[in-house]
C-alpha cells in the first residue's frame, strides 16, 4: 500500500488547517452559504436532510487495518456509530456537526486520510478495481497509476472550478470491475508492444443522460498521460457548458460536439501542453509501484474442507480465484437480507480490520458494488474468516446475486432524493431471501437510486430501478438490460411506474420470465438481450 | 398553512420556525402566514439556520404535517432506522410520514 | 479595484478594452477578457501588453484559469489581474494559473488572504507559478 512521505502528510495537515479556517469564518459570518458550500464540498461536506454528511475518500477503494479502524473511531465518537460505504468506493458519514469537522479531518490526517475532493466540481476520488493486485487478469496493478493521478489531481489550480465534477477510473484487465466506461474518464491499461499505456475513454456517465464512454486514444504512454488528461480537461475547462448544470458534463461536451472533434481538440492541446514538462519522469510512478509490490505469499495450495454446506455457500458465492496459488480472494457483503446496503457498524468495520490485519496481509477493499474485500486470504484461512465473519453477521454469501442491491442513501437521508432507495431494496431482498431460488436466479445485478442523479446505478442494471416523485407519492420505474462490467451498456425503461410493492411484484416476475425462457447458462440481462422486452412487458403490465 | 424550515448551521440539525425561534420538533412550528420570506431572509443572515426554506403544510390535532414526504422524513428522521428518529421508542412513529 | 498586486512595476493607466476591440484596431496596451473569449486570440500581440484582465463574472466559472495559464504558457510577462467575483479561497488557485494581480468586486479580508497564500509549501502538480512540483522534488 501507498505510504505518505512527508509532501503528502504536510498537504493533507495543511488542507486540516485551511478548512478549520474556512469553518472558522463560516461561522463567524464571513462567507454566505453560497460562498462557503463549494468550499465544504470540496472537502466532502454537504448538508443533507437530517444534518451535514461528511463524505471520506478511500483513493482507488484500498486502506489498511489501521485506517479502517479509524474510520469506526469516526463513527462512533463523531456520528451514530455507523458508517456508509459508497458506490465510488468512499465512506459517508450521516450525522455530523460543522463544528466537528476539522477535527474529523485531523484525526483522518494522522492515518494519512482525507475528504479532499469527495464533491464540488472537481476531479474526484480515483476509482479502480477492488481486485487489483490480486487478480489473476490483470496487465499490471491499476493502483500505482490511481495514486499518481490521485496526487496530479489534488488541488489542481486550474480544474478546480470545472463546469461539473468529473471522476475517473483506472482499470487493468478486459473484466470491468469498475463500471470504467460509465466514467468521465475512463482509462484501462494496456500493454503494447512491451510498454504499458493506457486506453483513453472519455465522456462516459450516468444521471439524467447517460453514456457510454467512447475511445479517444487507443494507446497513451505513461510518460504523457498526465499531459493528455491535462489537454483532456482543459478542452473540457474552457468549453463545457456552464448554461445549464444538466448539461455540464464532459458527456454533453463530447456529444455536442462529437468524440471526433473532441479527439482533434486534445490532440491539438496535448501537443501544446507536452512541451510544459508536467509528466513526471517513470521513476515516479516506479517509486509509487514500490509500495504495491506482492506481499510475502508462503501458504500453500490447500483446498478448504466443504464439510459445513453455509461455509460451502459462501466459498462458492462470495470467494475468487487468486492470481496466487494458496490464495483466494474473500468478498464480504453488505447486502445482509433486509438490511441497508452498504451500512456497516463500527464493530462490524472494526471486524473487518482485524481479520484484514490478521489474514490479509493488512488490506482491504471497498467494491463499487458497496461491498468491502479482502484481497489476499490464505486458503488455509478461510474457514476462520468465514467463522469470524459469521459471527459479525456480515457472512451473508449474495455476491452478485438478486439481493446484492446497490441502493443509494435515498429519501431517508439525501436532499436531492424524489423517492426512497432504502426501503425498496430490503423490500425486494427480502422476497428472495430464499438462498436457493436466489442462487438459481444466478448473477442479477439489481440498482436503485432514489432520483435520476443515479448515485445507485440504476442505468446500469440488469435490472435497474429509478425513484420519482409523482404529484408528491413516491414512484418506481423500471429499467432493463443495464450493465456496467465489459458488456457495458445502458438500461432502457419498460414502461409506467409503480408504487413500492408494485414494484417488487414486477421484479419477480421479471424473474419468472427468465427462468422460464432461459437458455443454457444465460443470466437474467443475455436472456432479456435475446429474446427483448415483450415477453417480460407481458407479464408485468399484461 | 406556511412553514419555516432549515437546518442548524452550526449542528446542521432540521429546525423550525416557531415564532420566536427555532425548534427541533415540528410540533412546535408556527404558521408564517406571508411572513417567511423575511424571517428567512433575517435568520440567515442572522446565522441562526443554514439553507432555510418555507413550506406547506396541514395543521393537525398532533400539530403541522408537512405537506411533501420530504419534509416529514426531516421531521421525524430516517424511516429505515427508527432507532435515529426523534421519536425512537415508538416503532410506529413512521406511520406518520407516509 | 485592484485590492492585491503581486508585482513591482507600474500600474497600468490606461483602461483596458474588449478583446473584439483590440483585435479591430487599435493599439491599446490593455484588454480584458470575458469568459467566453479566446485567450489564445491575444496571443500574437502578448509583447505589447502590459495588462489583461480576465473577468470573472461568477466565482463558479472557472475558464478564467484556463486563460491565464494559457497567457503565461505563451510567454506573457505583463500584469494579469482577476476582475470580479473573486473570493478568498481561490486566491491561491489563481496565483498558480499565473494571476498576479486581483481586483475583487466585494473587498476580502487582507489576512484571511495572507493566510490562504501561506497554507501550502509546495504543490503535486506544475502549473504557471515557480512553484517546484512535488515529484520533481522527490527525484531532483
Amino acid at each position: 500500500m501507498y505510504k505518505y512521505d512527508n509532501y503528502d502528510q504536510a498537504m493533507v495537515d495543511a488542507r486540516v488547517a485551511e478548512f478549520r479556517d474556512q469553518i472558522n469564518r463560516r461561522i463567524a459570518g464571513e462567507m454566505t452559504e453560497d460562498q462557503f458550500k463549494p468550499l465544504r464540498l470540496m472537502n466532502g461536506l454537504y448538508l443533507q436532510l437530517h444534518a451535514y454528511m461528511l463524505r471520506v475518500a478511500i483513493p482507488y477503494g484500498t486502506l489498511d487495518s489501521r485506517q479502517m479502524r479509524m474510520l469506526a473511531h469516526i463513527a462512533r465518537k463523531y456520528d451514530r456509530d455507523y458508517g456508509h460505504f459508497t458506490t465510488r468506493q468512499n465512506i459517508q458519514y450521516n450525522w455530523i456537526k460543522l463544528e466537528d469537522c476539522a477535527d474529523i479531518l485531523e484525526e483522518l490526517a494522522t492515518v494519512e486520510m482525507h475528504a479532499i475532493q469527495t464533491s464540488g466540481n472537481c476531479i474526484r476520488n480515483i476509482s479502480s478495481d477492488q481486485y487489483a493486485g490480486a487478480a489473476a487478469d490483470e496487465v499490471t496493478d491499476p493502483r500505482p497509476w490511481a495514486e499518481l493521478l490521485r496526487q496530479w489531481s489534488t488541488f489542481h489550480p486550474e480544474f478546480s472550478y470545472l463546469p461539473r465534477k468529473f471522476k475517473i477510473a483506472v482499470i487493468a484487465s478486459y473484466e470491468d470491475r469498475a463500471a470504467m466506461r460509465l466514467h468521465d474518464i475512463g482509462l484501462e491499461l494496456v500493454r503494447k508492444d512491451g510498454e504499458l499505456g493506457a486506453r483513453v475513454f472519455v465522456g462516459g456517465g450516468m444521471g439524467r443522460t447517460p453514456m457510454i464512454a467512447p475511445e479517444i486514444n487507443p494507446f497513451v504512454k505513461a510518460d504523457d498521460l498526465l499531459s493528455y488528461l491535462e489537454a483532456c480537461l482543459r478542452v473540457y475547462n474552457r468549453y463545457g457548458r456552464r448554461d445549464n448544470m444538466y448539461k455540464a458534463r464532459i458527456k454533453i461536451l463530447i456529444h455536442e460536439i462529437g468524440a471526433d472533434e473532441y479527439r482533434r481538440q486534445v490532440a491539438e492541446e496535448f501537443t501544446h501542453v507536452k512541451t510544459l514538462g508536467i509528466d513526471p519522469p517513470l521513476a515516479e510512478l516506479e517509486r509509487i509501484s514500490a509500495f504495491f509490490a506482492p506481499p510475502a505469499y508462503d501458504a500453500a495450495n490447500v483446498e478448504p474442507d466443504r464439510n459445513d454446506p453455509d461455509f460451502a455457500l459462501w466459498l462458492d458465492q462470495n470467494v475468487k480465484p487468486h492470481k496466487q496459488a494458496g490464495y483466494a480472494i474473500v468478498n464480504i457483503s453488505l447486502k445482509p437480507i433486509g438490511g441497508i446496503p452498504g451500512d456497516a457498524t463500527s464493530a462490524q468495520i472494526d471486524v473487518m480490520a482485524d481479520l484484514a490485519e490478521k489474514y490479509s496481509f493488512d488490506e482491504l477493499r471497498v467494491t463499487h458494488a458497496q461491498n468491502i474485500v479482502l484481497p489476499h486470504v490464505a486458503k488455509r484461512d478461510l474457514y476462520a474468516v468465514w467463522q469470524a465473519l459469521r459471527d459479525a453477521e456480515l457472512a451473508d454469501a449474495n455476491l452478485d446475486l438478486i439481493s446484492d442491491i446497490i441502493a443509494c442513501p435515498g429519501l431517508d437521508y439525501c436532499s436531492l432524493a424524489n423517492a426512497r432507495s432504502i426501503p425498496v431494496a430490503q423490500k425486494i431482498a427480502t422476497r428472495f431471501a430464499d438462498m436457493d431460488r436466489q442462487r438459481d436466479l444466478g448473477e442479477l445485478k439489481l440498482k436503485i437510486s432514489g432520483c435520476i442523479n443515479a448515485c445507485g446505478h440504476h442505468h446500469a442494471g440488469h435490472i435497474g430501478i429509478l425513484g420519482v416523485d409523482k404529484k408528491g407519492v413516491e414512484n418506481y420505474q423500471l429499467t432493463f438490460g443495464g450493465s456496467g462490467a465489459e458488456d457495458v451498456s445502458i438500461g432502457k425503461i419498460i414502461g409506467p411506474g409503480f408504487d413500492e410493492d408494485g414494484v417488487v411484484d414486477a421484479v419477480e416476475k421479471a424473474t419468472e420470465v427468465y427462468k422460464a425462457l432461459r437458455k443454457g447458462d444465460e443470466r437474467f440481462v443475455d436472456t432479456y438481450r435475446r429474446v427483448g422486452l415483450e415477453p417480460f412487458k407481458e407479464a408485468i403490465y399484461g | 398553512m406556511k412553514l419555516l424550515t432549515g437546518n442548524d448551521l452550526v449542528s446542521g440539525a432540521v429546525t423550525w420556525w416557531t415564532g420566536n425561534g427555532w425548534s427541533i420538533h415540528v410540533e412546535d412550528a408556527a404558521d408564517v402566514g406571508e411572513h417567511g420570506e423575511a424571517i428567512l431572509h433575517a435568520e440567515e443572515g442572522a446565522r441562526r439556520v443554514n439553507a432555510p426554506y418555507i413550506i406547506d403544510a396541514l395543521p393537525t390535532e398532533n400539530g403541522p404535517r408537512p405537506a411533501h414526504i420530504k419534509d416529514r422524513i426531516r421531521a421525524l428522521g430516517p424511516t429505515v432506522r427508527t432507532d435515529l428518529t426523534l421519536k425512537p421508542a415508538d416503532p410506529t412513529a413512521g406511520d406518520w410520514i407516509i | 479595484m485592484v485590492e492585491f498586486r503581486y508585482r513591482t512595476d507600474e500600474v497600468t493607466e490606461q483602461p483596458s478594452v474588449t478583446l473584439d476591440a483590440f483585435l479591430d484596431q487599435s493599439n491599446a496596451t490593455a484588454v480584458r477578457l470575458e469568459p467566453d473569449d479566446d485567450a489564445r486570440a491575444l496571443i500574437p500581440f502578448l509583447d505589447r501588453l502590459t495588462l489583461i484582465e480576465v473577468a470573472f463574472p461568477k466565482f463558479r466559472d472557472g475558464r478564467g484559469y484556463s486563460a491565464a495559464r494559457i497567457l503565461r504558457e505563451a510567454g506573457y510577462q505583463g500584469e494579469l489581474r482577476a476582475q470580479g467575483d473573486v473570493l478568498v479561497d481561490q486566491i491561491a488557485y489563481m496565483r498558480r494559473c499565473g494571476f498576479d494581480s486581483f481586483a475583487p468586486e466585494a473587498s476580502l479580508n487582507p489576512d484571511a488572504v495572507a493566510r490562504a497564500l501561506a497554507y501550502y509549501d509546495h504543490a503535486y502538480q506544475g502549473a504557471a507559478d515557480s512553484a517546484v512540483p512535488i515529484w520533481k522534488l522527490r527525484h531532483g
